[in-house]
């Protein structure tokens, strides 16, 4: 089953390439000009997310390097104990949703420190791939078009993402624990 | 909201560092963090230009709209408010799908267009769509078949499976995305309640 869905990964991209190209020349459609059309908006709609970008990874990178990150992990860590969660994970699960590459540097480390095969390796590789960057991405999308009013959309991203550090926590539990 | 938590996040880690004497972090902290952004943006610019060049390509050939008539049942329930076979439809499932395969280079320019056609109807420009927070929650919460990353590094520290973990992510970010597209209805059948 692995096998045919890393199979499909592999030839998704080229398989619509050439799938469009092929439709849109049957078509006779002028592909070229179209492509470069489009692409041609490709900076402007890049540049437009940099002020979203540098607002949310500003303030994400203050609330690490002052220290104040780690007093709210303090303050959730007892709480989180009692739901048999492991304190060593406890820096990666809050830190998932602000920063992809600092998660995913911590996670390298905890598999590097435990094994990737021991409880605390499964259920770091399980968060990892489990939950997005739910800040960068909302800023991101909504950076792209101008809007900076995200009504209740952080309420939703986090519930999802807390969601799934419970399930995490369980199956891995059941699973290899 | 965000708004609060932007500041929270500031005000609170500039007191934090002024108590611990540890101020000079800040500074630092925050041009780090600006580059950052510039430079996530820029290495954007190639990938959504070309992605926005084929995608245009598909869009005058129909190929968009005929994949948002595909997935019209599903869509219908997801998003009743946006018209049948509205071009944005197509963007969104081309982009979740991008994130099923684990695509990421290729669901970020999606997800783009789809929020660009999404903007093209919102009635309040500054203000996220009832459809805009309905497909960041899919998007963020989405299911992941092959988390290629991590099965890279666990493979890296030689992993007796390295793909064991596949099924229990499968399942944690199933459970995650329930959870988020149920929050989301809540949320708007709220907000609706109360007129915002």
């Amino acid at each position: 089953m692995y096998g045919v869905i890393a199979e499909i990964s592999r030839w998704a991209i080229p398989f619509a390439i050439f799938f469009i190209l092929l439709i849109a020349s049957l078509k006779g459609l002028q592909v070229f000009e179209i492509f470069v059309e489009g692409a041609s908006e490709g900076f402007a709609t890049a540049i437009k997310t940099i002020p979203y970008l540098v607002a949310m990874l500003v303030a994400i990178n203050i609330f690490r390097a002052s220290g104040a990150m780690a007093i709210i992990f303090k303050l959730l860590s007892p709480l989180l104990n009692n739901f048999g969660f492991p304190a060593e994970v406890l820096t990666h699960a809050l830190m998932r949703p602000l920063s992809g590459s600092a998660a995913l540097g911590i996670a390298t480390n905890l598999i590097s420190t435990h094994g990737p095969d021991s409880f605390i390796g499964q259920l770091v590789s399980t968060m990892q791939g489990s939950t997005d960057t739910t800040f960068y991405v909302l800023a991101l999308y909504f950076g792209s078009v101008g809007v900076t009013k995200y009504r209740y959309a952080i309420v939703v991203g986090l519930a999802a993402d807390l969601t799934t550090l419970i399930a995490s926590v369980y199956i891995v539990n059941k699973i290899f624990g | 909201m965000v708004n609060y938590i932007w500041l929270g996040m500031i005000i609170f880690s500039i007191v934090v560092a002024g108590i611990n004497g540890n101020i000079e972090a800040i500074t630092k902290a925050a041009l780090e963090g600006a580059g950052e952004g510039v430079k996530t943006s820029l290495h954007l610019i190639s990938i959504i230009a070309f992605w926005l060049g084929l995608m245009r390509i598909a869009e005058a050939a129909g190929l968009i709209q005929i994949l948002a008539r595909i997935v019209r049942p599903l869509t219908r329930i997801l998003f009743p408010e946006l018209p049948r076979d509205h071009p944005a439809l197509g963007a969104i499932i081309m982009n979740l799908s991008a994130n099923i395969l684990g695509l990421g280079n290729a669901a970020t320019p999606m997800g783009l267009i789809a929020m660009q056609e999404l903007q093209k109807i919102n009635r309040e420009p500054k203000t996220a769509s009832p459809s805009m927070c309905t497909f960041l929650a899919l998007n963020t919460s989405c299911l992941t078949l092959i988390p290629s990353t991590i099965i890279g590094i666990r493979l890296l520290h030689n992993s007796s499976d390295p793909t064991s973990v596949v099924g229990t992510t499968i399942f944690a970010t199933a459970c995650g995305m329930i959870v988020g597209v149920s929050v989301d209805r809540l949320m708007r059948f709220i907000y609706r309640v109360q007129g915002r």
